[in-house]
């Protein structure tokens, strides 16, 4: 029985971990430039089938397509950020929302053009498949990836903002853009990076995710709920409430289909009405 | 001047349009319903070749008339752009008859209209139970979901299974068959253990999956969405060594159809399903077919049923017509094809002469590599199958 529960809340865990790798990126490009951007599964996608892509046609190992899913959606996001995106910052919401939509139809178009419709398979190696036993409990071992990547990124993400001049750069832009400016500080390129870093990483996401989320052109807007629901719930702007928000989702949504499955599919939604009832601004709370 | 002429040829043409009425009665043209754009639109690119496979092998004159191919998107699951399709089709174009129908949702939003139009309808996929009620001239040539589902648990029961789990989407389509399929089980005798419906739109079936494994069953029946839900499930079921366990996946050929079994992989061999065609089927109607159908159409996904019953849905209508001897008006074809039976690649189908549907063989069928591609060989089968559940 114990092993049971330690087993579903590994595999919350790692769905958590999955939440937090497609979301994360959305935290950055929403929270900390404060803008609408439902666009974040393009990006995503993007990611997706640049590691398909090398994959299949260079064939190179799944591991080694991850940094050029994160550099070539980082790589797509700096461009459309110049090109269009950094034209609507200083847009309303709904602008930004109506824009970032119609970015997400073209992409899907795009990827329908380029790829098709059909579904995309990641191939992951061989010793990523099955399970492995620790103590006693069956652990995947893709899950286990899983949450050593989230553990890396989190402790990366962190420390870049908080730690270096860069994301003192950040804080400084993102907090008050006038006064930055005024210090020097080029806030257009800073937040062409911070547009890249959150495009990157959902590009990362987009990659990671393939072998449980699927990859076909439909991905974007399949995927979207989850997306925000991540950002909402933890509060857009901070990489600690995400990671918190996408761990208690996980868990609770793992555990609510394991032990009441007819009422798995609601849980997720059900409990981001009572967080975000008791947490308004999300769990990470709002920036200063 | 160039004006001029322009406006001149435009005058002629309609002038010639109007007084020549006469021009269009060698020709029938067949007015195609299919999902050529969207999340479907493998689908809707299947079905064509099909039927292009067939007019190119069989030629395009047919009673001494000239078919003539009129195609409109409907663009997935959408009844209201099914709706204005057919309108078109039938105001606009004028069309003789009516094809292609891949969605049920798509096929009864144009029944009401073809029905008052009088044109045959020749429902190439869409699969609910019963919907030929919804039209007079309504033939189809797929399949029914609770046809090829029944199947499957007339087999579990005759494997024998002790303790046998349900996994369905909750959608109507899963729920008819989980029916079915429990349905069938009954009639040799079996019962479930357990069902479980999970939402169709499900990122992880980790936990569903678990559950399964705790439970430890001698099989599993499942019904998922074809598409990633399928794929993911399956994988799931093979990562957490359920397979290894000796569980047995049941479903139907959703689960292992030709356009997902390469990205299922090697987590779906073993996998038992039910279902009409496999391109893997012995015959040499079907190997000429798949042989023909992968030399026109080589950087496509392999030919799947849907080819197949838009192909046979092209035959079904030549020989209508040549009964008809080119009258295509929906009352006189429907009547001729009642009970029409035909050779098609994926075996001997037959059209009901009672309620205009169809029967056909089921076959069990097991994913194996053969000659290095992932296949539904078939090794068992339920001649003349019917739709189960309109018949009770």
């Amino acid at each position: 029985m114990t092993s049971n529960i330690i087993g579903i809340l590994f595999d919350g865990l790692a769905y958590g971990s999955l939440l937090f790798l497609v979301g994360v990126g959305l935290s950055i490009t929403m929270g900390l430039m404060n803008f609408i951007n439902l666009a974040h599964g393009a990006f995503a996608m993007a990611g997706g089938y640049v590691s398909v892509y090398l994959g299949q046609k260079l064939g190179m190992s799944f591991l080694l397509t991850l940094p050029f899913a994160f550099l070539g959606s980082a790589l797509l996001g700096l461009v459309a950020e110049r090109l269009l995106f950094q034209r609507l910052y200083k847009a309303t919401h709904l602008d930004q929302v109506l824009f970032t939509v119609g970015f997400v139809f073209s992409s899907i178009a795009a990827a329908h053009y380029f790829f098709g419709a059909s579904q995309q398979m990641s191939a992951m190696p061989d010793f990523l498949q099955g399970q492995t036993r620790v103590a006693g409990v069956d652990l995947g071992k893709y899950r286990l990836l899983l949450i050593a990547v989230v553990a890396a990124l989190t402790v990366a993400l962190h420390l870049t903002l908080s730690k270096t001049r860069f994301g003192a750069q950040v804080r400084a832009a993102v907090d008050n853009q006038d006064a930055a400016a005024g210090l020097g500080i080029n806030v257009g390129l800073i937040f062409s990076l911070c547009f890249a870093l959150g495009t990157g990483l959902a590009g990362l996401g987009g990659a990671l995710g393939i072998e449980v989320l699927g990859l076909d052109p439909g991905f974007p807007l399949k995927y979207m709920v989850y997306f925000l629901l991540v950002v909402v719930v933890g509060g857009a702007g901070t990489i600690r409430g995400p990671l918190i928000a996408a761990m208690i989702l996980g868990i609770f949504d793992v555990a609510g289909k394991y032990y009441v499955p007819e009422a798995g599919a609601f849980i997720i939604y059900v409990l981001m009405i009572v967080l975000l009832l008791a947490f308004p601004s999300g769990l990470g709370g709002k920036r200063a | 001047m160039i004006r001029r002429q322009f406006l001149l040829g435009a005058a002629a043409t309609v002038a010639f349009a109007v007084t020549h009425p006469a021009f269009a009665a060698d020709t029938i043209k067949v007015g195609l319903v299919l999902p050529m754009s969207g999340p479907f639109s493998q689908y809707g690119q299947q079905m064509q070749n099909g039927i292009k496979l067939f007019m190119k092998e069989h030629g395009d004159t047919v009673a001494g008339k000239k078919i003539e191919l009129v195609i409109k998107d409907d663009g997935g699951i959408a009844p209201d752009r099914a709706r204005r399709a057919v309108q078109d089709l039938i105001v606009r174009d004028k069309v003789d008859i009516l094809a292609g129908f891949t969605f049920t949702a798509s096929a009864l939003a144009a029944a009401p209209m073809a029905k008052e139009a009088e044109k045959a309808m020749i429902v190439m996929n869409a699969s609910s139970s019963g919907i030929t009620e919804a039209s007079p001239y309504m033939i189809r040539i797929g399949q029914t979901l609770p046809q090829i589902t029944e199947p499957a648990g007339r087999y579990a029961g005759e494997q024998g299974f002790k303790t046998i789990y349900t996994v369905v989407a909750d959608i109507t389509a899963g729920h008819d068959a989980e029916a079915a399929f429990i349905r069938g089980l009954k009639s040799t005798g079996g019962e479930v253990a357990g069902s479980l419906r999970v939402p169709a739109q499900n990122p992880d079936f980790a936990p569903f999956v678990q559950r399964i494994k705790d439970a430890k069953p001698n099989a599993v029946f499942a019904w998922l969405p074809p598409g990633e839900a399928a794929i993911n499930f399956i994988k799931e079921f093979n990562q957490r060594g359920l397979a290894a366990e000796g569980i047995v996946m049941l479903g139907t050929g959703d689960l292992t159809d030709e356009l997902t079994i390469t990205q299922t992989g090697d987590a779906g061999l073993g996998v038992v399903t039910t279902g009409h065609y496999s391109m893997a089927h012995k015959s040499a109607k079907n190997e000429a077919f798949v042989k023909a159908y992968l030399a026109d159409y080589p950087n496509e996904k392999w030919p799947n049923f849907l080819s197949v019953s838009a192909y046979d849905g092209m035959a079904v209508l030549y020989h209508g017509l040549e009964k008809t001897k080119g009258d295509a008006s929906g009352p006189v074809i429907t009547e001729a094809l009642k009970g029409e039976k035909i050779e098609s690649p994926r075996g001997p189908i037959e059209i009901d002469a009672k309620n205009r549907d169809i029967v056909q063989t089921i076959y069990v069928r097991k994913v194996e590599k053969v000659d290095g591609r992932f296949a539904n060989v078939e090794f068992h089968e339920f001649p003349e199958s019917r739709d189960s559940a309109a018949a009770k």
